[in-house]
């Protein structure tokens, strides 16, 4: 069941709000102009009740909870990539039933009406933790699943994943003679989580806030598994600069690469810009003014390998077709 | 005399960080960082909205003011302001 009612975020409030709180403090490593650092705002900024946030392994828990310091003025807990989703699964069931045995009655200390958020990274959920968030969505819980999407396992030095797109440079898909970059396509991930019969998935670029707010918003207030697709820029393992963080998080979206939409119940909606371009075509960019803006894509701009941009831009345009479909246009 | 051993069940049940990451001066990183034309800010808050390192302050009316012990001087904020009202200035 999802919640009807649409949340509109106020973007002075919510600034209001997260600076008295402050629930991810300044001072954390992730590297400069990290797409990451955005999301986990975003998050938290979405939150309705009190969060119990449990992270997987990968660059936003090493990063955030460098011994001694942590960034976390929420209830935060760092787990396995194996388990993120498991744990998840028991944070939600314990708070169902001691509320049921009233075992905390009357205790201020104690509020067990939460939210559930666990986050991993394409590593974590693509690959090492698929099968504790398929676990954890067929038994039903109440957690809203983030996959922040940097498409390598970036903390250990940018190795490819099952999320690492097509042409990709990345540590263990180099470019050579034998390959050029990643040979393979990403991982139908969100095909993957629908699958599950879940009662919300959407995709979230935070370039468009308004948009992304209100999917995560839209996933707390679920009443049952949410799982939600980031987008996260990550200039060190892309080889962008830095202050494009965001605008990749747009071209993203312009091109098709990573189109904007929600499934509810089973029902594909696109959302944002995903949107106008499905009513105007002409909109749609060609996937080089998203490749051109990073390194891991360098060589694909060579004329010998004008066959990769090529390729891309089929799958691209094979994935959209097929979204616009099940979207009703 | 030797120190008296800590036991294992003295210790907490996991790593647990107990300083507050804002302890922690990132803004060491920055080459450059933000400046604001106040004349020229629109308050619309996106600067904010898109700083990954929760540097800006806005109490959603007036100029929002950066942190500068803390930004890393990335310059998302910079390429995103609509009316360019921010410049990234050398430190
Ligand atoms: C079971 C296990 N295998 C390997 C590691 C080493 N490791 C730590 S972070 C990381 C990368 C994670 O990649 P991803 O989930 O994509 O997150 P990112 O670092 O990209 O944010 C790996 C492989 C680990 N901690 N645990
Ligand atoms: S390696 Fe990438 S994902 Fe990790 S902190 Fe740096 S920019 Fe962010
Ligand atoms: S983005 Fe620019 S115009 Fe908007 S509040 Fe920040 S400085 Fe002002
Ligand atoms: S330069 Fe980057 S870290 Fe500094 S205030 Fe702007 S967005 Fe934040
Ligand atoms: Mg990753």
């Amino acid at each position: 069941m999802v919640a009807k009612a649409v949340w509109r975020p106020d973007i002075k409030e919510l600034a209001r709000i997260e600076g008295q709180k402050r629930p991810v403090e300044s001072g954390h490593r992730l590297c400069a102009g990290c797409g990451a650092g955005i999301i986990i705002r975003q998050i938290a900024m979405a939150a309705r009740k009190p969060l119990v946030w449990i992270n997987a392994t990968g660059c936003v828990e090493v990063a955030t909870t460098i011994f001694p310091y942590t960034s976390w003025n929420v209830p935060w807990a760092h787990n396995a990539f194996e388990n993120a989703a498991a744990v998840g699964s028991g944070v939600e069931a314990a708070r169902k039933k001691l509320a049921r045995v009233n075992r905390f009655e009357g205790d201020p200390d104690i509020e067990l009406d939460y939210d559930v958020i666990v986050l991993g990274g394409d590593g974590g959920t693509y690959d090492i933790g698929l099968q504790a968030i398929s676990g954890a969505f067929e038994r039903r819980h109440k957690i809203m699943y983030v996959l922040y999407d940097n498409e390598a396992y970036m903390n250990t030095g940018i190795q490819r994943s099952g999320g690492t797109p097509f042409g990709a440079r990345t540590t263990t898909t180099p470019v050579g003679k034998v390959i050029k970059g990643k040979p393979l396509f990403k991982k139908p991930i969100m095909d993957i989580m629908v699958a599950h019969g879940i009662p919300y998935a959407a995709t979230v670029s935070p370039a468009y806030w308004n948009d992304a707010l209100v999917k995560f918003r839209r996933g707390f207030e679920t009443e049952g598994p949410v799982f939600i697709h980031a987008f996260s820029t990550c200039p060190l393992g892309w080889g962008s600069a830095p202050e494009d963080t965001v605008k990749i998080m747009k071209l993203a979206v312009e091109t098709c690469v990573f189109p904007l939409y929600e499934v509810v119940d089973g029902e594909y909606r696109l959302t944002g810009p995903s949107v106008s371009i499905a009513k105007n075509p002409d909109r749609k960019k060609p996937v080089e003014e998203y490749l051109k803006l990073q390194g891991r894509f360098r060589h694909m701009f060579k004329p010998e390998n004008k066959w990769m941009i090529e390729k891309f831009q089929e799958w691209v345009d094979r994935q959209w077709e097929t979204l616009l479909k099940r979207a009703g246009y | 005399m030797s120190t008296p051993m800590v036991g294992w069940k003295d210790l907490p049940m996991a790593a647990v960080p107990f300083l507050s990451a804002k302890e922690y001066p990132t803004g060491e990183w920055a080459v450059f960082q933000p400046k604001i034309d106040e004349s020229k800010c629109v308050k619309c808050g996106l600067c904010w909205m898109y700083c990954p390192d929760s540097v800006y302050r806005w109490d959603g009316e007036g100029v929002p003011v950066p942190d500068l012990d803390h930004c890393k001087g990335c310059g998302i904020c910079a390429v995103e302001c609509p009316t360019k009202a921010i410049e990234m200035v050398r430190i």
